[in-house]
């Protein structure tokens, strides 16, 4: 006979307001089996938890329903509990009387009277259950990070540091991400690429860390502790063991008249080439689209100068799988293609009106320009710059509905910037608000203003070019006023949207984005880092927009979170999975393909049967591998298969229970 | 190709101070072989002064001309040369056909079953499709010799864009691809699709000509010698206008303004009177006449 | 400048305003107030509330200020502001019905426009098309500018692109009956 305990939570007035609790827990002291109920202001909080406690030993319980919010919420947490206790965590039951009942429903004694059905139904099946216990398995030590930019590196060197193996997978030929292509960066105005670079070299340099650059995650199999992920290396026609990054070959090349992507097609560069000086690995790659030996078999240049014979044509992509206990995923992000949405500003037909990574490339010193802000059309310095926010950005028609929450910083960075550069330059800045929430932002906005940027608020209609300026038509909101700037440069400060193939690689890992395609987090927030996959883990912009400060702190965060994993050999399973009566399992093997996550297998087992020794086929449950879904329970034409913490049999007297059978 | 036949819904402007636009058109027309079959007894269709005062009047006036044209010319779509008059035409089929309820209360105010099934075109709209833009080509007897055209849509060519559904709302290029093709060199420029001021030339001629100021400062900065244009209200105010402003407002500008149709019927043979050219306050002929010449190349190939 | 007290706005001001952004199919409180609308308007300059203040007006309660203001009635209906607003608010349709709720209380802000778009109707209905030379006749007699465009006149009648004829439509009845269903619920002719 059990002995039920049931526990009904006020959650302050979240039920209270809707449900009379004291009633419910009048009602449930009536059910069969139940020994005591009682009801509690904030069941959650340690005297709440307390009383449970108490409650247990004092009735001497072997069960407990919980009647409070939804099991989303403090499911894990009253299975804690429990295991401070005599009690098995899996004997208990929510009965969600927040979410499912106070807080989607208005009439008292309505919702009272659903209350109560809930509370029976999880009586009725609570009477049923039986202890499961978790299983081990194994961590594979070994931690995967998707991405080398700042958040990437800054998670991989944690972890490296804390004396584990990482591996860096990361899509360009050089890590670093965009910030190296940053001039200086807020508040501090620091160089980026020297406080980057540094980064940069410390990752390559790492004894824990590998990096695999030109390299893309083919598929993912497995599950927390040990996914199996296939990388593929794409080729790079230069043997790095052999390479020495002379150099030679890229100054040899006579094909340097390729757009060069890193000074967003500029200048040029070669067809072998470093995508930049700093970049590491410091060793070129061939571009293999635009090398006149790979694509027509002529010249030969590059191999013929290399001092080491590192040039090697006929390389292929290599494909390696391995094992990695823990996955973080730090894909970044990309600027929106403004030009295909906004034909009023030019669509990109105007070469003055560029954006802002366009901007970093002209001021920084290591560009093409090499730090003059000079116009892309004639190469004259502008003496009129308009710098405009939120394109893209707020603009649910159509752009992106949100806020890409690092442009008013860098918007005002770029007018400080230009202003120092050019005296006697104008500077105008539209915008729709300023927001400056970090340590020391709006001292540096006030600079910005003070250095001379006029800040104008409200949107931009058109620009339109008059002769050898652009003619920008906007409104001053503050003033009334629409107001015309007959300028020289245009800079878009543009929406950050989630890097290409962002989505594509997340779904690999099996893990969700938003509408936007940005990598949802587990909880925004309480659980910020983890995603809702076990062991699969996020950082950086991959998130959702941020600036340089809160990437890092994110790839901190992540970083524990692997290392926190790694600090145990074994992880609990999770015991809600589906198991298998053998005496029951015919050894039909339907259920295996229905599986989503591959985790039945038909297995030869020998029984004792019947006083007779037999040796058959039945169906085995990879217990890592199953996330209890159910699906092959309703397949399985005996019966054999069934859900623990949820048979047929608990779920049936649920049913039984709330249709008073 | 589909037969070049339509409706044909003139406007209340046809005769009168759009004659330019209606004689080149017909002009051409006839060297194509659009047939363009004019609505019996179509009205007014209403424009802005229906528009500005209700939405019964603005839907039901078109819609007895549409009505009128099913009943008279059944599956044949409906031509409307004037932007405006294409606008409310267009606008009021878009409006029946988005429920069964609006199509019978319009069809109630007219007196007339209205199906709504006709569809409603510009005579640019027509023009600028690729197989009657290589049926032009083929009929030119002459070309554009290069004139330097900044090519004016005009607002409601383009704008409701789920109703008009025609090229690109800010940057439409179909007039250019036209004109090209007959030989003109057409300049980009910022002004396409920018009002031209509508009826606020006649209710507040200050306002209005600073909207037309604005149109020719910058087709001349970005090297038009010309503006063309598909709509008669939008070339009765560029071109009654221009040396009006140039006299209040202190500029000096001298840029034609053709209807599109006037260059083809040039193109085509016609002498600048035919085409409609002696209608023009601001001298047009001129330009024309040295610009549109037989090209020696092409006169071979086409007949 | 003086101080607006938003607590004496009154409740019916502020329903004036929901009512009149509800003919619009629009949702006031979408309008963040970016200014894009008022930025592109070709007739702005000459308008005392842009589009954006007229918005502002009408979120604030202030609907007589809207009311009375003289933006709708310049408005030339060319909808770049609906097009370009990234709250797509169909901003031409609220000048629209302002400027039709300003009429019906009997606001004329500019006088010239009320006459045109009136004589423009009234020939409408007697004809059934627009007799353009009369209109802008009786356009100068009603608006008294008696002498404007009054120099292009002769050029016009010289090139015959005007002439004393009129034209109209044979079935006049089929058109005055749409002038009455149309407008009888406005208790108001043209």
């Amino acid at each position: 006979m059990s002995r039920i305990g049931v526990f009904v939570c006020h959650c302050g007035t979240n039920i209270a307001a809707t449900v009379d609790c004291e009633a419910v827990r009048d009602y449930a002291a009536t059910l069969p089996n139940v020994v005591h109920a009682e009801d509690n202001k904030y069941t959650c909080s340690d005297p709440g938890q307390a009383k449970i406690k108490e409650a247990i030993e004092k009735y001497d319980l072997d069960r407990i329903v919980v009647a409070a919010c939804s099991p989303a919420m403090h499911e894990l947490t009253w299975r804690n509990l429990l295991s401070q206790t005599k009690i098995n965590p899996y004997m208990l039951e929510v009965a969600n009387l927040r979410e499912q009942c106070s807080w989607v429903h208005t009439d008292y004694d309505e919702a009272t009277a659903k209350a109560k059905e809930l509370v029976r139904m999880a009586v009725a099946k609570v009477d049923r259950n039986v202890p499961l216990f978790t299983q081990q398995i194994p961590v594979n030590k070994r931690a995967l990070v998707v991405g080398g930019g700042i958040a990437g590196m800054q998670a991989a060197l944690d972890i490296a540091d804390a004396g584990y193996q990482v591996t860096i997978v990361e899509r360009e030929a050089t890590i670093g991400g965009k910030m190296p292509k940053l001039d200086k960066t807020f508040p501090t105005m620091d160089c980026s690429a020297c406080i980057c670079t540094p980064k940069m070299s410390e990752t390559g340099n790492h004894p824990n860390i590998t990096v695999k650059t030109l390299s893309e995650v083919e598929k993912v199999d497995g599950y927390v502790g040990n996914f199996q992920v296939t990388i593929r290396e794409h080729a790079k026609y230069v043997d790095y063991d052999k390479c020495t990054g002379c150099g030679l070959c890229s100054t040899k090349c006579p094909n340097k008249r390729i757009p060069n992507e890193w000074n967003e097609l500029m200048d040029t560069r070669p067809a072998i080439y470093k995508p930049f000086e700093q970049a590491v690995p410091s060793k070129p790659v061939i571009d293999p689209e635009h090398c006149t030996m790979l694509t027509r078999g002529k010249c030969g240049l590059c191999a013929k100068v290399c001092p080491t014979g590192a040039i090697n044509y006929e390389d292929v992509d290599k494909v390696t799988t391995e094992t990695y206990g823990a996955v973080v995923l730090a894909t970044g992000y990309d600027l929106i293609k403004w030009q295909d949405i906004y034909p009023e500003y030019g669509g990109g037909a105007y070469p003055d009106v560029i954006d802002g990574l366009h901007f970093e490339r002209l001021v920084n010193a290591s560009g093409p320009t090499e730090g003059h802000i000079l116009r892309p059309s004639d190469g004259k310095e502008p003496k009129s710059v308009v710098i405009i926010k939120c394109v893209g950005s707020r603009d649910p028609n159509k752009g992106r509905a949100y806020c890409s929450r690092a442009c008013c910083m860098y918007g005002a960075k770029h007018a400080h910037q230009y202003l120092d550069k050019v005296k006697d330059g104008r500077c105008y800045v539209f915008y729709m608000d300023v927001r400056t929430p970090g340590r020391r932002y709006d001292e540096f906005y006030m600079q910005a203003k003070n250095d001379g940027a006029l800040y104008l608020r409200g949107r931009v209609s058109k620009i339109y070019k008059e002769g050898d300026h652009l003619v920008v038509l906007g409104n001053d909101t503050i003033m009334g006023e629409n107001v015309q700037v007959d300028a020289d440069m245009v800079v878009v400060e543009t929406a950050m949207v989630p890097s290409a193939k962002s989505r594509e690689t997340a779904m690999l890992f099996g893990v969700q984005c938003d509408e936007d395609g940005w990598i949802t987090e587990a909880h925004p927030k309480l659980r910020p880092v983890e995603t809702a996959s076990r062991g699969i883990y996020l950082a950086g912009a991959a998130q959702g927009p941020k600036d340089i400060p809160d990437t890092v702190a994110q790839a901190g965060a992540a970083a524990s979170k692997v290392i926190g994993m790694f600090s145990h050999d074994t992880l609990d399973s999770e015991p809600q999975i589906s198991h298998v009566d053998v005496s029951k399992c015919s050894g039909c093997g339907q259920c295996v393909p229905i599986c989503p996550y591959g985790a039945l297998s038909l297995q030869q087992v020998t029984l004792r049967e019947n006083s007779v020794k037999v040796t058959r086929q039945v169906c085995e449950v990879n217990s890592a591998l199953c996330q209890g879904c159910g699906a092959c329970t309703v397949a399985c034409r005996p019966g054999a298969l069934d859900l623990l913490g949820f048979t047929d049999e608990e779920i049936m007297r649920e049913v039984d229970a709330l249709c008073q059978w | 190709m589909t037969e070049l036949k339509y409706s044909w819904f003139p406007g209340c402007s046809a005769g009168s101070t759009g004659i330019a636009y209606t004689q080149s058109a017909k002009y051409v027309a006839d060297k194509i072989g659009l047939e363009m079959k004019e609505i019996d007894d179509w009205c007014c269709c209403g424009t802005s002064a229906a528009r500005i005062t209700d939405d019964d009047l603005m839907h039901a006036l078109p819609a007895r001309s549409l009505a009128l044209s099913e009943r008279q010319y059944p599956g044949l779509d409906i031509v409307a040369p004037c932007t405006g008059c294409y606008s409310a035409l267009k606008g009021a089929r878009h409006w029946a056909r988005q429920s069964e309820e609006n199509r019978r209360h319009v069809s109630e105010l007219i007196d007339m079953d209205y199906a709504a099934e006709a569809d409603v075109k510009s005579l640019l709209e027509i023009m600028v499709e690729p197989d009657v833009v290589d049926l032009t080509v083929s009929r030119l007897q002459k070309t554009l010799g290069g004139m330097k055209i900044a090519c004016y849509y005009g607002c409601t060519q383009v704008r409701p864009a789920e109703v008009c559904n025609f090229d690109d709302v800010e940057n439409p290029t179909s007039m250019e691809r036209l004109l090209d093709a007959c030989g003109a060199e057409c300049v980009q420029w910022g002004f396409k699709t920018e009002c031209c001021g509508a009826s606020n030339h006649v209710v507040k001629p200050k306002a209005a000509r600073k909207a037309v100021e604005r149109i020719f400062r910058n087709a001349k900065a970005c090297g038009a010698e010309a503006i063309v244009t598909s709509c008669p209200l939008c070339w009765l105010n560029l071109d009654m206008r221009e040396q009006q402003i140039n006299s209040e407002m202190g500029t000096d500008y001298h840029l034609p303004v053709y209807y599109f149709t006037e260059l083809l019927a040039m193109a085509m043979g016609a002498t600048p009177d035919e085409a409609g050219l002696g209608y023009h306050f601001e001298p047009a002929a001129q330009l024309a006449q040295d610009r549109i010449v037989a090209d020696t190349k092409t006169e071979e190939v086409t007949r | 400048m003086h101080t607006v007290n938003l607590s004496d706005v009154a409740v019916a001001d502020r329903e004036l305003a929901q009512t009149i952004a509800q003919r619009a199919n629009v949702n006031l409180r979408d309008c963040y107030q970016c200014g894009k609308c008022a930025a592109g308007c070709p007739m702005a300059d000459d308008m005392d509330l842009s589009p954006q203040q007229i918005m502002r007006a009408l979120q604030m309660g202030l609907t007589e200020k809207a009311l009375s203001a003289t933006g709708p009635w310049l408005c030339a209906q060319c909808m770049v502001c609906s097009t370009r607003c990234p709250q797509n608010i169909d901003i031409t349709k609220i000048m629209r019905e302002v400027r039709r709720e300003s009429h019906a209380r009997g606001h004329r802000c500019i006088p010239e426009s009320n006459a045109f778009e009136t004589q423009f109707l009234k020939g409408v209905k007697a004809d059934g098309r627009n007799n353009e030379q009369y209109l802008a006749a009786f356009y100068n007699l009603r608006s008294g500018h008696l002498a404007q465009d009054m120099l292009s006149a002769p050029k016009m009648l010289a090139k015959g692109m005007v002439g004393i004829g009129k034209h109209s439509v044979k079935d006049r009845d089929a058109v005055r009956k749409i002038y009455e269903k149309c407008l009888e619920k406005d208790g108001e002719q043209k």
